[in-house]
């Protein structure tokens, strides 16, 4: 129905031919956004709702009684309903380690917060079907949790900040929101996230249409198929330091593979663009040192070209 | 009264403090809005996502922008 909307204004309303150009990535544009906006806006409200379930106060009281392994799942988990924001990210930490989470888990849930999100999974399901978006979130817990897990059997607490560990780090109970406050939270939140992300998105998905509409077919198959061996550490290495949340990435990489970017290789892209950047290395820097900060960068990016292969060799 | 936005600094934390002053003004009572951007005061209020707002210690909000009308009902 939206397909036909989109097909009614651009071939009839503005008289483009089918099978044009500028017919095909305006079709393309008006689809995508239509359908993508409707997709955030009510999955977003869910999503707001059921994190009012989970501040990160109750995340770091569950997690402070799990040791290793089930701790790194559990915290693998929480990242995806536990609202964060990487400018709280220094607090988060704190509060985190300061409470007796050990350092691995701690990073799990750092890993997979920014990356598995409701907004990612939004949009793959949007622009790429519930299966890719399924592997996506399997696959994302799956790099936070082993990547958590090896960070802390690395035994790296020395890298940490010693002010971090001097910290007093008080209690605060805030009290559970009433039924309506809920609504009135999720609401906010939905808005205030709409807003924010919607440049991005339209960004995104006007770069997605252009090279739906203009770049040749296959172009990419060379360079990025899945015949390249190199094609996955170099997504990965061009993604660490991009600095995009899902919305602005999703749609362009999902224009990259139509035109021959293998699956493993988009994945592997996606999650060095979502799960680490320049900016939030300069956020952590204030409470890791550097060599900690180079063994998470590290252990990350090569969990995620692991998974680049993985994905090209059995899909 | 003292009122303490809690945040290190965010474009959130900015716009929490302009409206925790909208609030006092409007509510006519009185009461001393500071900004808190020390790490080490924010983590003593076992504060974890940023902004917060504090009401004579005591922790009302965190994690979320809340509107002037809102912090009026927390006074």
């Amino acid at each position: 129905m939206l397909k036909n909307f989109a097909d009614y204004i651009v071939f009839n309303l503005f008289t483009l031919k089918p099978g044009s150009r500028l017919g095909e990535a305006l079709d393309f544009f008006i689809y995508d956004t239509i359908k993508i906006f409707l997709l955030l806006t009510v999955i977003i409200y869910v999503v707001a709702i059921i994190r009012s379930k989970f501040p990160p106060e109750k995340t770091r009281k569950i997690l402070s009684h799990e040791r290793e392994y089930v701790g790194n799942v559990m915290a693998a988990l929480l990242g995806i309903v536990t609202p964060f924001c990487s400018c709280s990210a220094v607090p988060l930490f704190i509060g985190f380690v300061e409470s007796g989470v050990p350092l691995g888990v701690t990073f799990s849930f750092l890993i997979s917060s920014p990356m598995v999100n409701e907004v990612a999974l939004v949009l793959l399901w949007g622009l790429f079907g519930w299966k890719i978006a399924l592997i996506y979130i399997g696959t994302g817990l799956l790099v936070a949790i082993i990547s958590g897990i090896v960070i802390g059997k690395l035994r790296m607490e020395k890298y940490v900040e010693d002010y971090v560990w001097q910290m007093q780090v008080g209690n605060s109970e805030v009290a559970d929101p009433s039924f309506r406050e809920t609504l009135d939270y999720a609401r906010d939140y939905t808005l205030g996230l709409l807003k924010k992300i919607w440049p991005y998105v339209l960004i995104g998905i006007g770069v997605g249409a252009f090279i739906h509409g203009y770049a040749p077919e296959e172009f990419l198959t060379k360079y990025a198929g899945r015949d390249n061996p190199f094609a996955v550490p170099l997504a990965v290495l061009i993604g660490v330091p991009l600095y995009s949340n899902a919305a602005g990435i999703i749609p362009i990489v999902q224009a990259l593979m139509e035109k021959g970017m293998a699956v493993g290789t988009v994945l592997a892209f996606m999650m060095a663009v979502t799960a680490l950047s320049l900016p939030e290395a300069v956020i952590l820097k204030n409470v890791m040192k550097n060599r900690l900060l180079a063994v998470f960068f590290g252990t990350v990016a090569i969990a995620i070209v692991f998974v680049g292969y993985l994905f090209n060799a059995i899909l | 009264m003292k009122i303490e936005i809690l945040g290190t600094g965010c474009a959130k934390c900015k716009k929490l403090y302009e409206n925790a002053v909208d609030a006092v003004k409007q509510s006519g009572k009185e009461a001393e809005v500071v900004k808190v951007e020390d790490i080490r005061k924010i983590m003593a209020y076992g504060v974890m996502s940023t902004p917060a707002l504090v009401v004579d210690g005591v922790v009302k909000t965190s994690g979320k922008l809340v509107s002037p009308q809102e912090i009026i009902g927390m006074l």
